[in-house]
């Protein structure tokens, strides 16, 4: 069959980094087909210099047969290309049927037609199974449902022939996940050839056609989905076997905590209107608590209640068993309880900053303005974890803007580390992040846990939080509905049941 | 071993979907409203302290006396929304005077001086447009040297007040509308009306003006999404350009001079205008509405401190920088709980 897409030794270097050394790739129409690689491979790279968001150093695209280059995201789409590109890029001050539908709006006359805009985009949701207010502003609502939207826009174009989704499920849940692969299998019976990177390796096995994976900038090869196993492809994503990822398995499970004591902290009835319903929750030291439910259950929100980012309206909060009115995150840092939210892009990581600067800003904040951290320590911290973390390029010097999306979630995960919290909550740690990476993480969280330090872990994956928790909560509809002791009886479909409201014992 | 795993698919829980969109009032009207309100307790001020402080001449006159920054103000609202800046258009508007008043003076035909008045800051603007897009300058820094070059042109031209005479000019500065209560307004309130109308209508039915938001929301993702990020740029200074060179034409029609050293520091009223009416000076969110209140308190500050009799001038400034402080800080207030 006739490529639809085809790039060949396609090179791209930016200052200090070899981002994609002669990288073939083809893409046919009418398949899914699935861009793999770990952190940094050149994933995101490869996508943007297809659409002309960078220049290419080397290599051809053509695309039907004819040979194109395109000078930026607009020429692209002009060309029937329709991208959804790694993190949600909207524009957050516009109504949510503003940004499905900007740049090519119903007109008349030269003059927009809102209405018309308004129905199209409720329809062109509605396929999503989102039933949303079109006419809020973006920034109103969740992160899932701005991917949404984002999905929504790249795939309501009547003309693509190729679709681009950079990592569109990372925030997603398994419902929103299925209705995106509907829209994905019908458009590709349609003829559309349909580009899919993701992380979830399950997911890419369900949808894919075939794969291609990237290692380091370079083309390890092209496979048909049902002809390479699961194993084998992780390993050549990362270049070697993996036993590492499987000695974690039982480790969480096994350990207790032995000794309890005053938990660190002790929420009583502690809620906010609107946000989540008054709950009880304890953590101690050294205990590792998960918490499920899906997107939208209220995860985030009873995260931001104990780390003082939204303050409660009810109930009250005990740290160390002395009430306490977090008022601002600096009070709950000042008390040792670090957050690692899970909007990285608006409120963690600063671009303009190097790994080094990122990373010991929590800590130079904890210990004052006034009481620099000597450079020598600095590099020592940073060092440590720059290598635990396998953030590359191993370059602390290097500015964040420049690093892929997962080495940037890894530094922001790192910031709070460092500082070596009592608590640690970390919202979605290890969203964007590579199966290889999310194992260390995972080890390394069950470690501090094993050193005392407490942490509450929120994840939309049932999987990890099983993994590593020693006690689980389950969320529903804003609400704390239960509380499971991690053994051997719990296992993902008995949380499951309880996130979908069924809960039978 | 499985690597990882997405949880199964839950029943489909519709409230859930709902219940997910956190409830926020639309704060995008907050800072319109402020104004709103400040102008009418500035205004009810004024007729109860002052005679006649409630005649609607008086009211007009604050539009006779400020069409001019009106409609530069509205260009400047153009650039602020894609959260850019112009300082040149002070300058533009003495360089407009004096090209005008010299040319008039050299006896050139109305018909052609007006066109060519206007294409001069529209060029200027197109330019500073194109170096700030093309060459990644930031606008203060590009508006500035367009400011210097404006100004210093002026008054490469002639160092003084140069009177206007000719006919057309006169006429249209003597131009009066009346109403049946014998009140008036002048030519230049109504250019500045039209300028207006146009330019809302513009922001809130074109593309173009769509696109100025979404520039102003995130300038990255606007490119990303396929929007013609760097001609909107250019088009907006272009037109802030424009606006400016049309300001002076009013400004020598209301002071009927030309003048190297006109408009000094009115890049800052109109700067303050803008803010003051509620547009958000980090770009993508605000009302040309907004600007022309935002003039209207200024003119307002203006013509209580004429009334007072006895203030110095410079209260205006004093004043309007109190206002600005206040209405920045609202501003971050408003976002801020929105957040
Ligand atoms: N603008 C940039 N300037 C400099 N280096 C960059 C830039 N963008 C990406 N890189 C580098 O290029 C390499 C490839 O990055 P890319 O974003 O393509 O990775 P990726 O495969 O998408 O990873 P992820 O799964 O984390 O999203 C990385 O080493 C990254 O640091
Ligand atoms: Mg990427």
């Amino acid at each position: 069959m006739a490529e639809q897409l085809k790039m060949t030794g396609i090179k791209k270097v930016f200052p200090g980094v070899v981002a994609l050394d002669d990288v073939d790739f083809r893409l046919l129409p009418g398949e899914i087909h699935a861009l793999m690689g770990e952190n940094g491979a050149g994933k995101s790279t490869l996508i943007k210099v297809l659409t002309g968001v960078y220049d290419i150093d080397g290599g051809d695209i053509e695309l039907a047969g004819q040979k194109v280059r395109f000078t930026g995201p607009l020429q692209a789409q002009q060309a029937g290309i329709s991208t959804v590109y790694q993190e949600v890029n909207l524009c957050p001050n516009l109504s949510v049927a503003e940004n499905i539908f900007i740049g090519r709006e119903p007109r008349k006359f030269g003059r927009i037609q809102w209405s018309e805009m308004r129905k199209r985009a409720q329809v062109s949701l509605a396929r999503l199974d989102l039933d949303i207010d079109v006419s809020a502003q973006l920034d109103s609502y969740s992160l899932a449902i701005q991917q949404m939207v984002a999905i929504a826009r790249a795939t309501d174009v009547g003309t693509t022939k190729v679709l681009i989704l950079d990592e569109p499920t990372s925030s997603l849940d398994a419902s929103e996940v299925e209705q995106l692969f509907t829209i994905m299998r019908r458009l590709r019976d349609e003829g559309v050839a349909i580009l899919f990177v993701s992380h979830f390796l399950d997911q890419v096995y369900e949808i894919a056609d075939r794969m291609t994976v990237l290692r380091n900038g370079r083309l390890i090869g092209e496979y048909r989905t049902a002809e390479l196993p699961q194993m084998q492809l992780v390993s050549k994503m990362i270049g070697k076997e993996l036993e590492a990822l499987e000695q974690i398995e039982e480790h969480a499970r096994e350990a207790t905590v032995t000794e309890r004591g005053t938990p660190i902290v002790d929420a009583r009835e502690l809620g906010r209107t609107g946000a989540i319903a008054p709950f009880d929750l304890t953590i101690h030291a050294g205990e590792v608590v998960g918490l499920a439910g899906l997107l939208g259950s209220g995860r985030t929100e009873l995260a931001r209640l104990l780390f003082g980012a939204d303050r409660p309206d009810h109930g009250a909060l005990l740290i160390d068993g002395k009430p306490h009115t977090v008022k601002a995150p600096r009070e709950a840092m000042a008390e040792g309880i670090a957050f690692s939210s899970e909007n990285r892009r608006t409120e963690g990581i600063i671009g303009e900053l190097t790994v080094r600067e990122n990373m010991i800003l929590a800590m130079q904040a904890a210990r004052g303005w006034t009481r620099p951290i000597p450079r020598r320590k600095q590099d020592e911290l940073v060092d440590r974890y720059v290598k635990a973390l396998q953030i590359r390029p191993a370059d602390p010097e290097r500015l964040v803007r420049d690093l892929s999306g997962g080495n940037q979630q890894k530094v922001l995960l790192a910031r709070w580390l460092i500082t070596e919290p009592r608590l640690l909550i970390i919202d979605e740690p290890t969203r964007g992040i590579d199966v290889g990476a999310k194992a260390e993480i995972q080890r390394l969280v069950a470690q501090l846990a094993d050193g005392g330090m407490a942490v509450l872990f929120v994840s939309a994956e049932l999987e990890e939080v099983l993994r590593l928790s020693h006690k689980i909560e389950v969320l529903r509809d804003r609400r704390l509905v239960e509380e499971l002791e991690n053994g051997d009886d719990v296992d993902a479909d008995r949380i499951m049941q309880t996130i979908a409201g069924g809960a039978t014992t | 071993m499985t690597v990882v795993t997405t949880p199964p698919t839950p029943q489909r829980n519709r409230s859930l979907l709902g219940g997910r969109r956190v409830y926020r009032p639309n704060t995008k009207h907050i800072p319109v409203l402020a104004t709103l309100a400040l102008l009418i307790v500035m205004y009810s001020i004024g007729v109860y302290n002052y005679d006649s402080f409630g005649d609607t001449q008086v009211f007009l006159n604050i539009f006779v006396d400020n069409a001019f920054l009106l409609v530069v103000a509205v260009g400047m609202t153009f650039v602020i929304l894609t959260g850019g800046i112009d300082l040149s258009v002070g300058a533009v508007i003495a360089l407009t005077t004096t090209v005008a008043a010299t040319l008039l003076t050299a006896g050139w035909p109305a018909g052609v001086v007006l066109p060519l008045v206007l294409l001069i800051g529209t060029v200027l603007g197109l330019g500073m447009g194109a170096v700030i897009h093309f060459f990644k300058v930031e606008p203060f820094i590009a508006t500035l040297a367009g400011m210097f070059l404006a100004r210093g042109l002026a008054l490469l031209i002639n160092r003084n007040s140069i009177p206007i005479t000719n006919d057309f000019w006169t006429q249209m500065a003597q131009k009066r509308f009346r109403f049946d209560d014998g009140v008036f307004i002048s030519l230049n309130v109504v250019i500045a009306a039209v300028v207006v109308l146009i330019a809302a209508l513009v922001l809130a039915w074109t593309r173009f003006g769509r696109n100025v938001y979404a520039i102003g929301g995130n300038a990255d993702s606007a490119l990303l999404m396929g929007l013609p990020v760097g001609r909107t740029r250019i088009a907006v200074y272009t037109l802030s350009g424009f606006c400016a060179s049309l300001g002076g034409v009013l400004y020598s029609f209301y002071t009927s001079s030309g003048y190297s050293l006109h408009g000094q520091g009115l890049e800052l009223d109109a700067i303050a205008a803008v803010v003051i009416g509620g547009v958000l000076l980090t770009g993508g969110s605000g009302y040309v509405l907004g600007t022309v209140l935002g003039v209207l308190v200024l003119g307002l500050i203006q013509t209580i401190i004429t009334f007072q009799g006895d203030l110095n001038s410079w209260w205006t400034r004093i004043v309007v920088g109190i206002l600005l402080f206040a209405f920045i800080v609202l501003q971050r207030l408003v976002t801020r709980k929105a957040k």
